[in-house]
């Protein structure tokens, strides 16, 4: 993987010095929370409901085992023994003590990590495929672009005061696993004509208030057209954004405001001014970062103990057949390791468990772990006659659940358990369904089905593009749960539509189950999904299981 | 008619540590909101608020919230008041593990 060069090395510390700065002056009064807020958000540092969080970036999700030990060291050194992944593939500390920040921050330093623009109207951390570099569909590993972006990004003086936050994401593959369509901008690698790998270059997308599915901009850019063009969209932005107003200051609105023929001249005039003002740079550049991510050296061994072990072993079966993925290398697979046990927390890890996924990574799996959008940890690379091993190991730590994929593999954003923004809370309504699923052992016959959670209207817990999205509300001083159904956040895209009223916080596990015990009633078969059920018969069988066939509630 | 004015407590969080704390009539900063001064009219909350907002050094954000009167003290009245008491529902972390130990 990447390593820091001397320069990147030089800029963090210099950062963390000038933040423990910056805290100790708040600490004596010499700066006011007013002048200070901006600083400590810059550098990740946010005040939520019970605490200080401290957001850390994990870049294109890509972690190395001595990166995720340090981790679990901050875990128990300073915060409570736990970390939360998020759905941008970050990490967050919900315990931290202000005094402590500058020893935090130094502690990432030593392993090339930071919280810089986790926070704050600039480019955030940039979110990949998490199968990148292994999955069996893909044209190129997307994270040296990912990285040149880090790179061009991080800490651009132009870009630093955007109108709005700015998120970008990028896949290698067909198949979109990075949600590319929800995001600011999304990336997607194609092939052109000749069979040349480019970029679906679509802007736009975005979930909060108002959802949106990104348009496609440039069918086909040329690799090397890729820094001159995301600054080119950046620049357009910049001048364009709303400012006036915080709703309106998204890039999706401004292609809304603006229009689609519009923005899109706009950018490729831009382009054009940009394009030869790159030299070249970027393209040395790349091809040195393109070395740090060369592909293991995979081993040459038998599979046979995996095939013997798959027809003996039920247990070892199951989790197989949802949290295994297909490798590009015939012999090995792709691990998703669920951090969403029944009744636990979506996305958080305990420190022993941080420090076992890295032992299983440096034993097993060529030291790479990925955190994925939607809240679990990758091994990447692991050869199969290792699975039952790796299996086993998890299985001890808590961590074999075999549910990837399924109704209780649900992203839940923090919601108001901890976040200060939340207008309902999202995590113990993740843990219910779960359990309730996990008790009905109902969730394998259900197969593969998304739900997402979010605890308020910013949709951090990506509802929209669920297949079963709930959205927690704060109704008259009540908690109140709206469902949306058939989002999607893969390359067929769509925004859930809203069921009608919602649901009590005693009412919403039970509404989920009447969805679910619909859908097993209308589908064709048991092959056929819920997205695809959905889609083929609509709302009706759903929204009579919700509100009786007359739908005669009152609206919320 | 005027409408009958609905009592406040001051709460901010403490800037060291982040946690929730509240204004009492005594001018400490207590961790229990059942140790709140219940403020009954809206000038008072005014010169409260702006007392506690004076203290720089010692809290963040602070802003008043709709409280009403238990048979301990102030209780919060909305739903998110009630969650800053305790802490996460998820784990026994917060004040709901914190106090039991004072």
């Amino acid at each position: 993987m990447y390593d820091y060069s001397d320069f990147d090395e030089a800029f963090v510390r210099a950062r963390v010095a000038q933040f423990s700065d910056q805290v100790s002056r708040r600490l004596d009064g010499s700066l006011t929370e007013d002048e200070f807020r901006p600083l400590r958000l810059m550098n990740g540092l946010y005040l939520q409901l019970h605490a200080y969080m401290l957001r850390v970036a994990i870049p294109y999700g890509t972690l190395s085992p001595r990166q995720m030990r340090q981790l679990a060291l901050i875990a128990d050194t300073w915060d409570k023994g736990y970390g939360h992944f998020t759905t941008r593939q970050n990490i967050q500390f919900n315990w931290p003590k202000l005094p402590d920040v500058p020893a935090i921050l130094t502690a990432l330093a030593d392993v090339q990590m930071h919280a810089i623009q986790t926070s704050g109207n600039c480019v955030r951390n940039v979110t990949a495929d998490h199968f990148a570099g292994a999955a069996a569909d893909e044209i190129e590993d997307p994270r040296p672009y990912a990285e040149l972006l880090r790179q061009w990004s991080s800490d651009h003086p132009e870009f630093q005061f955007l109108p709005r936050k700015f998120k970008i994401a990028i896949t290698g593959s067909p198949h979109d696993r990075a949600v590319t369509k929800a995001h600011d901008i999304g990336l997607r690698m194609v092939r052109n004509a000749a069979g040349e790998p480019g970029f679906e270059v679509m802007v736009g997308g975005g979930l909060g208030r108002t959802p949106m599915i990104a348009f496609t901009v440039r069918e086909f850019l040329p690799v090397a057209d890729l820094l001159p063009y995301v600054e080119a969209v950046l620049s357009v932005y910049n001048i364009l954004g709303r400012r006036d107003n915080k709703y309106k200051a998204r890039i999706k609105i401004t292609v809304h405001e603006t229009g689609r023929e519009e923005i899109s001249r706009m950018i490729e005039e831009r382009f054009v001014e940009m394009r030869p003002q790159f030299g070249g740079a970027d393209q040395a550049l790349l091809a040195d970062i393109r070395a740090a991510f060369a592909a293991p050296a995979f081993r040459t061994a038998p599979v046979d103990s995996y095939d013997a072990f798959y027809k003996a072993d039920p247990v070892f079966r199951a989790w197989a057949d949802t949290n295994l993925a297909q490798h590009r290398n015939d012999q090995y697979a792709i691990v998703t390791i669920s951090v969403k046990a029944h009744g636990e927390t979506p996305g958080d890890a305990t420190s022993d468990q941080m420090r076992l996924m890295a032992d299983l990574a440096e034993k097993y799996g060529h030291s790479d772990l990925r955190i994925s959008h939607e809240q679990n940890v990758i091994l990447p690379h692991v050869h199969k006659s290792d699975l039952p091993a790796v299996h086993a190991a998890l299985v001890q730590a808590g961590l074999g659940t075999a549910n990837v994929g399924l109704i209780s593999d649900i992203i839940a954003c923090p919601g108001m358990d901890y976040c200060a923004l939340a207008t309902a809370r999202s995590i113990p309504v993740a843990q219910e369904i779960a359990l309730r699923f996990d008790e009905l052992k109902l969730e394998h016959e259900i197969g593969p089905l998304k739900i997402k959670i979010s605890g308020c209207i910013n949709a951090c817990g990506h509802h929209h593009v669920g297949h079963i999205g709930i959205l927690g509300l704060d109704r008259a001083g009540v908690e109140n749960y709206q469902i949306t159904l058939g989002g999607d956040g893969t390359e067929t895209a769509s925004i859930g539509e809203k069921t009608g009223p919602g649901f009590a916080y005693d009412e919403i596990v039970p509404a989920i189950e009447r969805i679910i015990r619909a859908y097993l009633e209308v589908r064709s078969e048991p092959s056929e999904t819920f997205l695809d059920t959905y889609r083929r018969v609509g709302f009706a069988p759903f929204k009579s299981a919700l509100y009786g066939v007359e739908g005669g509630r009152d609206a919320a | 008619m005027s409408r009958k004015y609905i009592p406040k407590v001051v709460t901010a969080n403490d800037l060291r540590l982040g946690d929730v704390v509240y204004l009492t009539a005594d001018d400490r900063w207590t961790r229990l909101h059942s140790e709140a001064e219940l403020i009954e009219d809206e000038e008072r909350a005014q010169l409260r608020l702006a007392h506690a907002a004076a203290q720089k050094t010692v809290i963040v954000g602070p802003y008043l919230a709709d409280a009403k009167l238990g048979p301990n003290g102030p209780e919060p009245i909305h739903f998110r008041e009630a969650f800053r008491t305790r802490g996460p529902s998820n784990y026994a972390h917060g004040k709901q593990a914190d106090l039991n130990n004072v």
